[in-house]
């Protein structure tokens, strides 16, 4: 409704600026890794994606961003709705700490999970060691970082939400009989059900992108212990960049599909 | 020593000001239980293990190390770039934002979507992203790898979106009425957005600022390819904590990880302080 303001020539330089930016910034260099992923045609794509190394890390990728995902999925429902719906000591600063993840670097965050579940001095990993439970250079402390780093952004979408359609449905599930859990099934979830959805996606698509974090905890070895996104690493600097450019081509395109996904569903809530 | 105190408090489970029924307490202090320790087994012990590490030596040892050389090289190079990266940031972020709200052409949908690109490209991406405009190979013949400008690059690259998310929707709140008020009184557009519309925006900014200063501070991923991490010239201080642990160095590791983490959270609690402030405003 404001678009009837004619766009003087000052519009039209911040529009020209703003637009070459984003796409000298991202655009250009983004197509231009597709390009490049597919320029000796979507068979040689695809026979580099089928190396048996490569077939490990994509495999190995699923596995951790998939736990990753329905850990935080768990709780970060239940840590939304603790901190929406109940008064606790330490509330706020537990509210405030629940983004620490999204500023502190993701070497920061593997240094930190080596130095407690390490098997050799760490201060859990020891005793974890003795009951034969291996941690760190495996895949649950791949998982770990990946929760680590994906850990705020369910609850980041759902406490708004969950802010603002209030209690009054719930109380009144409640007064006519409903149990704790069916209030939450039948009354609350529905309500929060898209902040859910977008939370997870959020979630899958920083999941599958964790690098650094994980380079640490993983120990990186081809073929074992190595991700997708170590194998871009990997390859690129092993001068296979056609296998460099396919594998981040994958990983950009479903990145970029979950992001799709958000905003396509996006708008529907606001109704 | 925050992340000790906080899980100290936290772990009990009463509620005050209860809306739940009473069936619910006994489960809803369980999950306050369960999800306090989980999330202190995940973040808080390990961040407080990095500080700990970083305190093991003493003070001069910790002091040693961040004045060391390269480290110390690392490190304000880091803070630099990042600061240079936001200021470009507050500039360019409002701007686009303000082309996202205010402005109808073709293509601003797109616009809208690709400005969330590098929240979804995973970081290592980025990197290579970046290197096949301006690396070796580039179509244009730039070739800015392995210089600090490369590192300026990744930085803007992975920033992009803070600002412009966080003043959207401020933006978009603004109510036409006051705009209309001042250019009616006979204030100019640029008066009017320097007087009017910039102060509404000006907490929303300092916000994506914040994001966008501790998110350059603690990048990694987009970096390893493309600033060729060479010491005392592109070496940030992420690369430079991994050097550390790859030499078997944990307590360096630590001491400069500490540093990042400070400065983590000391922009989450600006950030906090910031949207408290705002609500208060808007309410």
């Amino acid at each position: 409704m404001r678009a009837d303001r004619r766009t003087g020539a000052g519009g039209w330089v911040l529009r020209g600026v703003v637009v070459t930016y984003v796409v000298l910034l991202v655009a250009w260099p983004t197509g231009l890794v597709f390009k490049r992923a597919f320029q000796d045609g979507i068979d040689t794509f695809f026979s580099s994606l089928t190396s048996p190394d490569v077939q490990h890390a994509l495999a190995l990728t699923v596995t951790v961003a998939g736990w990753a995902v329905v850990i935080n999925l768990v709780f970060g429902v239940a840590i939304s709705l603790l901190l929406v719906r109940y008064r606790f000591p330490g509330r706020r600063i537990l509210s405030v700490l629940i983004d620490v993840p999204l500023s502190v670097s993701p070497v920061v965050v593997g240094l930190a999970l080596v130095l407690v579940y390490n098997a050799r001095d760490g201060w859990f990993g020891t005793t974890l060691a003795t009951w034969g439970f291996q941690v760190i250079f495996s895949t649950p402390g791949m998982i770990m970082a990946t929760v680590f780093v994906a850990l705020p952004l369910v609850v980041r979408e759902v406490t708004p939400v969950l802010e603002e359609i209030g209690t009054d449905q719930e109380q009144a599930a409640r007064s006519l009989g409903a149990g704790g859990f069916q209030t939450f099934w039948r009354i609350t979830l529905p309500g929060i059900r898209w902040a859910i959805v977008y939370g997870l996606v959020l979630a899958v698509a920083r999941s599958i992108g964790e690098f650094g974090a994980v380079k640490i905890v993983s120990g990186n070895i081809t073929g074992q212990s190595q991700t997708a996104t170590l194998a871009v690493e990997q390859t690129y600097q092993n001068f296979d960049h056609q296998a460099a450019y396919a594998i981040a081509a994958l990983l950009a395109f479903t990145a970029m599909l979950c992001l799709i996904v958000v905003a396509i569903l996006r708008p529907k809530e606001q109704h | 020593m925050v992340a000790t105190s906080g899980a100290a408090r936290l772990r009990p489970g009463r509620t005050r000001r209860t809306p739940a029924a009473d069936q619910l307490q006994a489960g809803s202090a369980l999950a306050l239980g369960i999800s306090t320790l989980w999330f202190s087994l995940l973040v808080l012990i390990p961040l407080a293990a990095v500080v700990a590490a970083a305190a093991a030596d003493g003070w001069s040892d910790f002091w040693n190390v961040l004045t060391s050389s390269q480290t110390a090289a690392a490190i304000v190079l880091t803070v630099t770039q990042a600061l240079m990266v936001t200021a470009v940031n507050v500039v360019m972020g409002t701007a686009l934002a303000w082309v996202l709200v205010r402005d109808r052409f073709w293509g601003r949908r797109a616009l809208d979507i690709v400005v969330d690109v590098p929240f979804a490209l995973p970081t290592i991406v980025a990197g290579l992203v970046l290197l096949a405009l301006y690396g070796q190979n580039s179509p244009v013949g730039v070739n800015v790898a392995n210089t600090r400008f490369a590192v300026f690059l990744a930085l803007a690259f992975v920033t992009l979106p803070f600002v412009v998310r966080t003043v959207q929707p401020v933006l978009e709140a603004l109510e036409p009425e006051v705009e209309e008020a001042a250019q009616s009184l006979g204030a100019s557009r640029v008066t009017t957005f320097r007087r009017v519309i910039l102060p509404a925006l000006v907490p929303a900014i300092t916000a994506g600022a914040a994001l966008s200063f501790a998110r350059g501070i603690s990048e990694y991923g987009s970096l390893v390819l493309l600033s060729g991490n060479l010491p005392n010239h592109t070496e940030v201080a992420s690369v430079r904590v991994l050097t550390y642990i790859e030499n078997g160095n944990r307590a360096a590791a630590a001491s400069v990880s500490a540093v990042l983490l400070v400065v983590a959270l000391l922009a989450i609690i600006a950030l906090d302080l910031l949207q408290r402030r705002l609500r208060r405003h808007e309410g």
